[in-house]
């Protein structure tokens, strides 16, 4: 009994440090965008000067930052919405298929996934260039959608394999076109796929930074991981960026909250209802 | 057997081909569909498909009248349900036609076909409640929200499920989202209803209410049904006209009374119900000889002395103690209750086994005696009396069988290289546990019990078909190989 107690002990301490481990170094960020300080490890009282400086635009850098925070969220809404239609169709299309074409495609769209993202943004970089395609916003939301896009089929795929095929054939048997077939029977089939697809592909283009800064060009457009790492090349970290980064972690954090409940209520009633 | 059928059995009954086993099928002209058309709804003319290499549909053709409850029947593989498909419109023929209403229908698509679905595993759509499940066809179709209301009403007052509109079909057992499936085709007045083995994943009890449901459902109704199903009770119980299938070919088409009397052929025999199977000679007409004895019977029409099969339902023996007056004695060798009747195997005095159901039970081991009534015996013409094969000549001593070379008799009249045709007895064929050890390899893929011994059908690896006869115990799908005996293979000039 002692011995059982003692082990509980060792392994709870050992979960609190992993876990500091991991979240330390993004506390310290959040903690430190309550200060204004130039550098962390310099506390100067509670305040939200950095917070103030960055939405009213007067702090060093505000408007850069705004304008790079401004664009990730365009690049990322922009380049998870198309990636989810892709990605929907081709899970679809992908289901119907059968034997060695189905393994080929699926191998296919394993490879961006495994394929390391500098090499990713190197290819992308060296076929705008040879196609000679100017890079800016087009460049880096394709980018960003051909990276997310396997993603999307992957979260689809589970849902159409639980989807009873005879659905769809009901419905163009009660007189729904194929096209009212897919609209009213398999997408509500496939919601939920087609949501945590989406949420991911966001998280994944506003994390990305190898893929961006190989194709967002030369005239100025920052997302805001490539204008952080030139910020930070520049000499020292501009103080507004702790309190950008502590918005997105929120942001993500409240994103995966909501996520994790949406699933938790899906099970909870599925449960329920099959007892 | 076509004048008590009520509508016309198109070459089932009377073409070779269809009563035997899948050799190329050439059905007649549907001369009596012709004259007069009107009254089929659904025409099913020379439909043939296969998937890659495989032909699930051979030939098939098929009359239905309007208000007519028909049941495809067959063991599964056979190609019912991609029959129905077609009709539904989910996949499209490779040759053939279907027509509707006298109209030619093949390239409509499902959603335009007016025929309804009642599928297998239900299909309801998960993310929609009763009410909208049963509404979904309407709804489509721009129908005013209060007439939707009034008929979702009325159907599920059909199916018995009155109040569930609210109800998730997910929470429903599966009889009830079976009425609900029933229900969401039925609303839409369909010309005919599909129904692909709608009750096979109810318990029995369910699926016997059910179906008595069903057919007062179709009574009511006045729609044409098309039933497929496996199980030959629920085809018996349900049908006006049942359609018995086996590998993708029509075996016969009759009412169950007379699918049951008088099954074509040895397989539709066996399908349904309960036989006794016997090869036999028809010595002239209606006197036939079996199991070593003469039987009068009431058939006619057979050439003299040629080879039959004998259908003997064991609810049609009588059997009594011993008797020296009776056709037949025996022994009982077993004996077993079966709720209403008892049903018992006979061994005969000479080495048949015969099964039997009376109410009556005779003790396992009691001196019996059997007597079959000549009405009782069911003669059928045999499809094949031998194997029958094309080959060609490789040398003096051997032959090129099903792409084997097989050993034979000595010939030196046939050159080498010259097409021959070989006939080789079912008795006169081994069968040998391991593959490696026969000629050819293959698989066991129909069984038939004939009294004193087995009647094997022998798929080849190279997917040619042999029969043959075994005292030999072996089980459906056995791996064998097939061994000929040299003597055995009578050899001629194709």
């Amino acid at each position: 009994m002692k011995n059982k107690t003692k082990i509980n002990i060792i392994s709870r301490i050992y979960l609190y440090i992993l876990l500091l481990a991991i979240y330390a170094p993004i506390a310290i960020v959040v903690i430190y965008s309550f200060t204004n300080s130039k550098s962390i490890g310099n506390w100067k009282g509670f305040s939200l000067d950095l917070y103030v400086s960055l939405f009213n635009g007067t702090g060093q850098n505000a408007d850069d930052i705004g304008r790079a925070a401004l664009n990730t969220i365009i690049i990322a809404v922009a380049a998870s919405g198309i990636a989810t239609i892709l990605g929907s169709f081709a899970a679809v299309g992908l289901h119907n298929l059968r034997g060695r074409w189905r393994q080929a495609i699926t191998f296919a769209n394993d490879i961006p996934m495994i394929n390391p993202d500098i090499i990713t943004g190197i290819s992308l970089f060296l076929l705008f260039v040879s196609l000679g395609i100017t890079q800016g916003y087009a460049t880096i939301i394709l980018a960003h959608v051909t990276f997310c896009t396997p993603y999307v089929v992957l979260s689809v795929m589970p849902r159409l394999k639980q989807m009873n095929n005879n659905v769809y054939e009901a419905a163009l048997d009660l007189g729904a076109t194929p096209f009212q077939a897919f609209r009213k029977v398999v997408i509500p089939e496939i919601r939920t796929g087609m949501v945590s697809g989406f949420m991911l592909s966001f998280v994944l283009s506003i994390d990305d930074f190898a893929v961006s800064v190989f194709t967002k060009g030369n005239n100025g457009l920052e997302t805001l991981s490539t204008y952080i790492y030139s910020d930070a090349r520049k000499g020292g970290l501009t103080p507004e960026l702790r309190a950008i980064s502590s918005i997105v972690v929120i942001v993500l954090m409240v994103l995966l909250i909501i996520g994790n409940l949406r699933a938790d209520k899906k099970k909870s009633s599925f449960q329920f209802f099959n007892v | 057997m076509a004048e008590s059928n009520p509508f016309v059995p198109l070459g089932a009954a009377d073409n070779p081909a269809a009563a035997g086993h899948p050799v190329a099928a050439d059905n007649p002209a549907p001369v009596a569909g012709e004259s007069n058309k009107e009254t089929y709804i659904i025409q099913v003319r020379n439909i043939s498909k296969s998937f890659g290499n495989k032909n699930v549909l051979n030939n098939v053709s098929l009359f239905i009248k309007k208000g007519e409850f028909v049941t495809i029947l067959g063991p599964s593989g056979c190609g019912k349900t991609t029959l129905l498909k077609l009709l539904a419109g989910f996949h499209l023929a490779d040759q053939g036609e279907i027509i509707l209403d006298g109209k030619c229908i093949n390239n409509i698509p499902p959603h335009q076909r007016p025929m309804n679905t009642v599928f297998q595993r239900y299909a309801l759509f998960p993310h929609l409640n009763v009410y909208e499940n049963i509404a979904f066809g309407l709804k489509l179709k721009k129908t005013p929200e209060d007439t939707i209301e009034k008929e979702v009403k009325r159907v599920l007052k059909i199916v018995g499920l009155t109040d569930y509109e609210e109800r998730d079909v997910n929470s429903l057992s599966g009889g009830q989202q079976q009425r609900v499936a029933i229900a969401r085709a039925i609303i839409n007045k369909p010309k005919v209803l599909l129904l692909d083995e709608p009750l096979a994943a109810l318990d029995l009890k369910m699926r016997k209410d059910m179906q008595l449901e069903l057919k007062q459902m179709h009574k009511d109704l006045g729609i044409t049904f098309i039933y497929v199903t496996h199980d030959q009770e629920e085809a018996l119980t349900l049908s006006d006209t049942i359609v018995v299938m086996r590998d993708g070919v029509v075996q016969q088409i009759g009412t169950p009374v007379d699918i049951y009397n008088e099954p074509v052929n040895p397989f539709v025999a066996d399908f349904i119900g309960e036989s006794n199977i016997l090869n036999g000679i028809m010595k002239k007409d209606k006197l036939v000889s079996f199991m070593g004895r003469d039987f009068d019977c009431v058939d006619v029409g057979f050439a003299e002395n040629e080879q039959v099969d004998v259908v003997i339902r064991p609810e049609d023996i009588y059997i009594m103690n011993r008797n020296d007056n009776a056709m037949i004695n025996g022994r009982v060798t077993s004996c077993i209750f079966k709720g209403v009747h008892y049903e018992m195997a006979v061994e005969t005095e000479n080495g048949y086994e015969l099964l039997v159901q009376d109410y009556n039970a005779f003790e396992t081991g009691s001196e019996v005696s059997l007597i079959v009534k000549p009405f009782d015996i069911q003669v059928m013409k045999k499809p094949i009396v031998s194997n029958v094969i094309e080959g060609q000549m490789l040398s003096s001593t051997s032959v090129e069988l099903f792409g084997a070379a097989v050993e034979c008799k000595e010939n030196n009249d046939i050159e080498p290289g010259t097409a021959i045709r070989a006939t080789i007895g079912f008795d006169e064929i081994e069968l040998m546990d391991y593959k490696e050890d026969g000629a050819l390899g293959g698989e066991i893929t129909f069984i038939l019990y004939k009294g004193d011994h087995y009647h094997l059908t022998v798929t080849t690896d190279n997917g040619n078909i042999l029969y043959v006869d075994t005292t030999e115990v072996w089980d459906d799908g056995d791996n064998v190989g097939i061994k000929f005996y040299p003597d055995k293979i009578k050899i001629e000039k194709a």
